[in-house]
């Protein structure tokens, strides 16, 4: 934009130096063009499990197309230190990806959106410092949107990492909240909304951008601290969204379009799981779009006579399960935490042998980001087509002889259907009090996230396997076995 | 001397526009592939590396270089991590096979 002055003289120069002429620039804008169309399709056959795997791979083509185009950008004229960046990236992303283990999917992604947003905010900054105050100021289009980019990229940085530090449990899972938290997160936000306006129209106080990014990073950290561990698949969707739009204002600052278009698809992912993930915790989104969520409600006292849940053994559990037809297994949480993904497939094994029909209940927001439980579930080999989403197979459960509750707790609280007092109440649930027999694997009777009681597990057809979900599965697998 | 306005307006049509593919192609992306979708659309959005290499690269100095060189770290991260990642957990996604 206001750059093209200056460009235009040192481009002249530079295209001689490097010899690089027009018909790279065509290149380079043909593969930026090319690149945006394997964006769409990679994303386009991502929706299928059948296609997913091909469109991940037109993606990766995409994205190398989009990298040649760069280095082959006329201003472009040093390669030393880029192809530095690329070898320490590689060093670092590598063997994140390849020695996970896919419990730690939701932390990587926290920290990707840390990184992603790290980029949009150091381009900015860097973009900011180049502008020749004396010789061309910015107009205040430019410079406002570049306020935006810097600032929601610096929030996302330091919001993605205090979700990368509760998910990784390096900070404490629980909502961290005090009085005001609310007003001085406003205040913060506004102060540096305001730093954002004064540089729109006076772009020339350099003094004030260090304020700026200063405060937009304090407000990320502000922003994730009252958030508990079940609110996380909402943040992570969110912090998705929100690295995505960085990227695409800093399209609208450097005129380019791919960067707008890719930034654009990444936002709509963000804002589309966003509504997914408020629609199942029955959260609306200007709750969310504002942060003010995650705290949680004092649940009122338990009102009534106390009732008590009937423990039982891996061995009843396992002549029950035997006796089935049909068998509902419900994984949550607690499962992925436990790592009791494979013995579930055991268990899994052992019940289809016996041409008992197992199907699998996942509730949108069970486990830490959305669709934790199936990628879980898929890494211990279990066909995806046994995995049901909350609506397909809710009106299953009455015909259902045993609902295997693992490490689930407020996506089955019956209280959500009809408790108007309880902090969940209108929360979509899956219907797993609708079975003949419900068998809850839990660690304690101690109540979920949410702080409230589960009646699920002191209803009459209720059982409960108190222990590690993998040593109770392992253990009820092995009774199946057996017998 | 202010730069002229910016072409904002064209740029806000192809914003628009991509805005809205995105949201009629993600929306039919199936909820048991949520995961991966997060993990590529986060590949696809270090699509930053391409600004980052332009700032690492155009030889603006040391303090443009150096905010762009890590940039261009940070972003190569997740396009490499991204892309591994996401291939890893679609290959585990498998029908029922050999059974009835």
């Amino acid at each position: 934009m206001s750059f093209d002055l200056i460009h235009f003289v040192s481009s002249a120069a530079t295209t001689q130096a490097t010899g690089k002429g027009e018909f790279t620039g065509a290149i380079a804008t043909a593969a930026y063009l090319f690149a945006c169309a394997c964006f769409i399709l990679a994303l386009r056959w991502l929706s299928q499990p059948g296609t997913a795997r091909k469109g991940n791979t037109i993606g990766q083509i995409g994205m190398l197309a989009a990298i040649v185009g760069a280095l082959l950008q006329h201003h472009v004229i040093h390669y030393e230190w880029i192809f530095v960046g690329f070898a320490i990236g590689a060093a670092i992303g590598v063997p994140m990806a390849v020695f996970m283990p896919m419990t730690a999917v939701p932390q990587r992604t926290a920290l990707s959106h840390a990184f992603g947003a790290l980029a949009a905010a150091l381009v900015g900054t860097g973009h900011y410092y180049l502008y020749k105050m004396d010789v061309l100021r910015p107009h205040p289009v430019e410079m406002g949107i570049l306020c935006l980019e810097v600032l929601l990229g610096a929030l996302t940085f330091t919001g993605s990492l205090m979700a990368f530090g509760k998910l990784q449990d390096l900070l404490p899972t629980r909502p961290m909240v005090y009085r005001g938290q609310i007003l001085v997160n406003l205040s913060v936000l506004g102060a540096a909304l305001v730093c954002s306006t004064l540089l729109t129209f006076n772009p020339q106080w350099t003094w004030l951008f260090p304020i700026l990014l200063l405060l937009s990073l304090a407000f990320g950290v502000m922003l994730i601290l009252p958030i508990g561990g079940g609110d996380m698949p909402t943040v992570i969707a969110l912090l998705n969204g929100y690295a995505g739009l960085s990227a695409c204002f800093m399209g609208f600052v450097l005129d380019n379009r791919l960067l707008i278009i890719a930034g654009a698809l990444d936002g709509a992912s963000g804002l589309i799981l966003s509504i997914v993930m408020c629609k199942a915790m029955n959260r609306s989104f200007t709750n969310v779009l504002f942060g003010a969520f995650g705290q949680v409600k004092a649940g009122p006292a338990a009102q009534g006579e106390k009732k008590v849940a009937k423990p039982t053994t891996p061995e009843e559990a396992a002549g029950l399960l035997a006796a089935a037809n049909s068998v509902i297994i419900i994984p949550g949480y607690g499962m992925a935490v436990a790592q009791a993904q494979h013995k579930v497939r055991e268990l899994y094994d052992q019940l289809t042998r016996r041409g008992i029909d197992v199907k699998f209940a996942i509730h949108p927001v069970a486990g830490r980001m959305p669709g934790h439980m199936n990628v879980l579930l898929a890494e211990a080999e279990i066909p995806y087509d046994r995995l049901l989403e909350m609506e397909e197979i809710n009106s299953e459960f009455p015909q259902c002889d045993v609902a295997m509750v693992i490490g689930a707790n407020d996506v089955v609280n019956p209280a959500a259907r009809h408790d108007k007092s309880s902090p969940i109440y209108g929360m979509p649930i899956i219907d797993a009090d609708k079975a003949k027999t419900v068998m809850a694997i839990k660690r304690s009777m101690n109540p979920g996230f949410a702080g409230i009681d589960n009646e699920l597990y002191t209803l009459d057809q209720t059982l409960m396997l108190f222990g590690d979900a993998k040593a109770v599965v392992a253990a009820v697998a092995k009774e199946l076995g057996e017998s | 001397m202010t730069a002229p306005m910016p072409d904002i307006s064209s740029h806000l049509y192809v914003f628009l526009l991509a805005a809205f593919l995105g949201l009629e192609v993600i929306r039919r992306v199936s909820p048991l592939l949520h995961t991966p979708l997060m993990s590529l659309t986060n590949a696809i959005s270090a699509i930053s590396v391409v600004a980052a290499i332009e700032l690492a690269g155009a030889g603006h100095g040391v303090f443009a270089t150096t905010l762009g060189v890590i940039a261009v770290i940070a972003a190569t991260t997740n396009i490499i991590g991204g892309f591994l990642i996401t291939d890893r957990m679609l290959k585990m996604f498998k029908k029922r096979g050999g059974q009835k």
